[in-house]
């Protein structure tokens, strides 16, 4: 009995052990700054292209912060996690991290003392990243102003407050594996996929998640969900009218909108300001590799556009120049709030960006839940800085009879889709995530 | 027939129903602080308040609104007796040709309402979607924090409250 008892102790000692050997990881050693001469022009233009690629400023900012001095609260289903400093200040940001430190945060998911980071750092795809590459952007993100900018703390409940947690969750959810090139198919269109699947990690939003945060990797790019938006699916299950081409992805990567699609709202906003900088050629692979996803284009039916009003001519104008558009006196109230609302700009007969999306080829209308759909017609879509791009006020003044009534219409008599469910609780959480913040800045009064 | 409440006084509107909400102002009610700048909601130059939340006039059909409650700059104070956000903006001398004030004003006394104390950000995120072709920005959130205070019943020293 003492004999077996011992032997369990044992061996559970030993495991013990052996999960502490793999969840820990050692410091690696602190090195003085490298003065930004000691790197590559070259190189250093390399890093920039892919830190755009990879969205690095986005999350490595704050509101009205520094770029990549970090700060900005990113709530997840477990808690808010903060970015943190990835300029090259000594003491706050990455300045005494060498190029190995580097290298592991983005493989393995570990700081340079040693610490798991958190998966809302995307080191699931970052892992993909070549030698080269990650040596490029440490270059690009050491010669940066260094900033003195130390993160609020997480705010994250027992257990997942604990880092060493995050090696159970490694274990279960995190493989890497080096980047390999499908022979069967071109270089763009492989350099498209490590693109994707690596550095500007899409899947990251466009993939499900499982209950514990982690990309559903069988499922990849069925859809998914960021920031109180839903990622559409980029697969086969794309509800988009038009299948995307491939010159249609590249020109809505890069310009943040799409004739036959729509715009780029919400987290997806600023993904594709970040590509609009990024090399032509780069963003042509991607989209080469994103169209080979979806549907191919002779299966997905083209939806006909609306048919021009009763007049016979479609508006020529938006806003209010624009005919009025002729209602029969049996219209349904969605019919009748598009009309006086919508139809001025969406019915205008212009593509975007001076007139509305087709509503017949919105994604948003066509799309699984009325999510995406509310929120851009509560907010608007903003205009974009310093680029011509389309814009839409928002229409937050509906209360939520015509809500109702007018996404009741676009679901069913301009897209021909099934009523949504739950349209009113939809609607109940759209309104509040796209309620005005009182100012709520802890640092407000301080000089 | 579509009935709303305009600045505390209830009216009925002989207007279509798609007409916007501006034409009806300015036109059936006679109520002209509101501005027509472009007519596609870019410009904010017809802000008025839709139950305390600033819309854009021009682009919101009446249809939408009955048994709503719409506050326009006329409902804040006249030019003898302003009220704080209009007289901080006398005093700052906030406008220079005033097509925008109308709807800088609405767009300020809907934040103050929410946020007695705004700090900057606050102040030039709300006060965003409305453009000033006159370049008065600076002034107008000067007027925006001297009405904070005058509302806050802390108002400024060393200045006059009002120019008349
Ligand atoms: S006139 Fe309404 S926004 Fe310009
Ligand atoms: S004062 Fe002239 S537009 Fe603002």
């Amino acid at each position: 009995m003492k004999r077996v008892l011992l032997l369990t102790l044992v061996a559970a000692g030993c495991g013990a052990l052996a999960a502490l050997a793999y969840a820990w990881h050692g410091e690696i050693a602190p090195i003085s700054p490298p003065p930004a001469a000691t790197f590559d022009r070259a190189q250093i233009e390399r890093g920039a292209a892919l830190a755009l690629i990879g969205d690095c400023r986005t999350c490595h900012t704050a509101p009205g912060g520094t770029t990549f001095a970090g700060g900005l609260a990113m709530p997840t289903p477990f808690g808010t996690i903060y970015s943190t400093n990835i300029t090259p200040d000594p003491e706050t940001g990455i300045g005494r991290w060498p190029l190995a430190a580097f290298v592991r945060a983005m493989r393995e998911g570990v700081d340079r003392e040693g610490r798991h980071l958190y998966p809302a750092f995307p080191y699931d795809h970052f892992s993909l990243t070549t030698d080269a590459d990650l040596a490029a952007l440490y270059a690009f993100l050491m010669t940066r102003t260094p900033v003195v900018a130390t993160a609020p703390a997480n705010q994250l409940p027992f257990p997942i407050n604990i880092r060493l947690v995050l090696a159970g969750w490694k274990l279960l959810f995190f493989h890497p594996e080096p980047f390999k090139d499908d022979p069967s198919r071109d270089a763009a269109w492989n350099r498209g996929r490590y693109l994707v699947e690596g550095l500007a990690h899409c899947g990251a939003c466009h993939t499900p998640r499982n209950l514990m945060g982690a990309e559903i990797r069988s499922r990849a790019f069925a859809g998914g969900e960021a920031e109180g938006w839903t990622a559409y699916p980029l697969d086969a299950q794309s509800p988009a009218r038009v299948p995307w081409t491939k010159a249609a992805l590249a020109q809505y990567l890069r310009e943040g909108w799409q004739t036959d699609h729509g715009v780029a709202l919400g987290p997806m906003g600023p993904v594709t300001e970040n590509l609009a900088e990024a090399p032509a050629q780069d963003i042509e692979a991607m989209a080469d590799y994103l169209a080979s996803l979806g549907a191919p284009a002779s299966e997905t039916a083209t939806p006909k556009a609306p048919a021009p009003d009763a007049s016979g001519q479609r508006p020529q104008s938006a806003g209010w120049q624009a005919a009025a558009m002729a209602l029969p006196t049996d219209a349904s109230a969605g019919r009748r709030v598009f009309a006086a609302a919508c139809a001025a700009c969406h019915q205008a007969g212009r593509p975007l960006p001076l007139g509305g999306v087709d509503l017949a080829l919105s994604t948003a209308v066509a799309a699984e839940t009325p999510r995406n759909l509310l929120n851009l017609i509560l907010r608007g879509v903003p205009a974009a800085d310093g680029v011509a791009a389309p814009i839409m006020p928002p229409f937050a003044a509906m209360d939520d009879t015509a809500l109702t009534a007018l996404l009741d219409y676009l679901r069913r008599d301009i897209a021909a889709r099934p009523a949504w469910l739950d349209l009113a609780a939809a609607i109940t959480a759209a309104r509040r995530a796209a309620a005005p913040q009182t100012t709520a800045n802890p640092a407000k009064g301080a000089p | 027939m579509i009935t709303f409440t305009v600045n505390g006084t209830r009216r009925t509107i002989a207007a279509a129903p798609d007409t916007p909400l501006l034409y009806v102002l300015r036109g059936e009610l006679e109520l002209n602080g509101a501005k027509f700048g472009c007519g596609l909601g870019q410009c904010g130059a017809c802000t008025v308040l839709v139950d305390g939340e600033p819309v854009f006039s021009c682009i919101t059909p009446v249809m939408l609104l009955d048994e709503r409650t719409v506050r326009t700059i006329e409902g804040l104070g006249s030019a003898d007796a302003p009220g704080p956000v209009q007289a901080a903006f006398i005093a700052e001398q906030a406008a220079q040709c005033g097509y925008c004030i109308a709807g800088m004003v609405m767009r300020a006394q809907a934040l103050l309402e929410r946020d007695g104390d705004p700090d900057d950000d606050a102040i030039l995120a709300a006060l965003e979607p409305s453009l000033c072709r006159c370049g008065t920005h600076v002034r107008i959130v000067r007027a925006v924090k001297r009405a904070a205070r005058t509302m806050a019943g802390k108002p400024m020293a060393g200045k006059v409250e009002a120019v008349r």
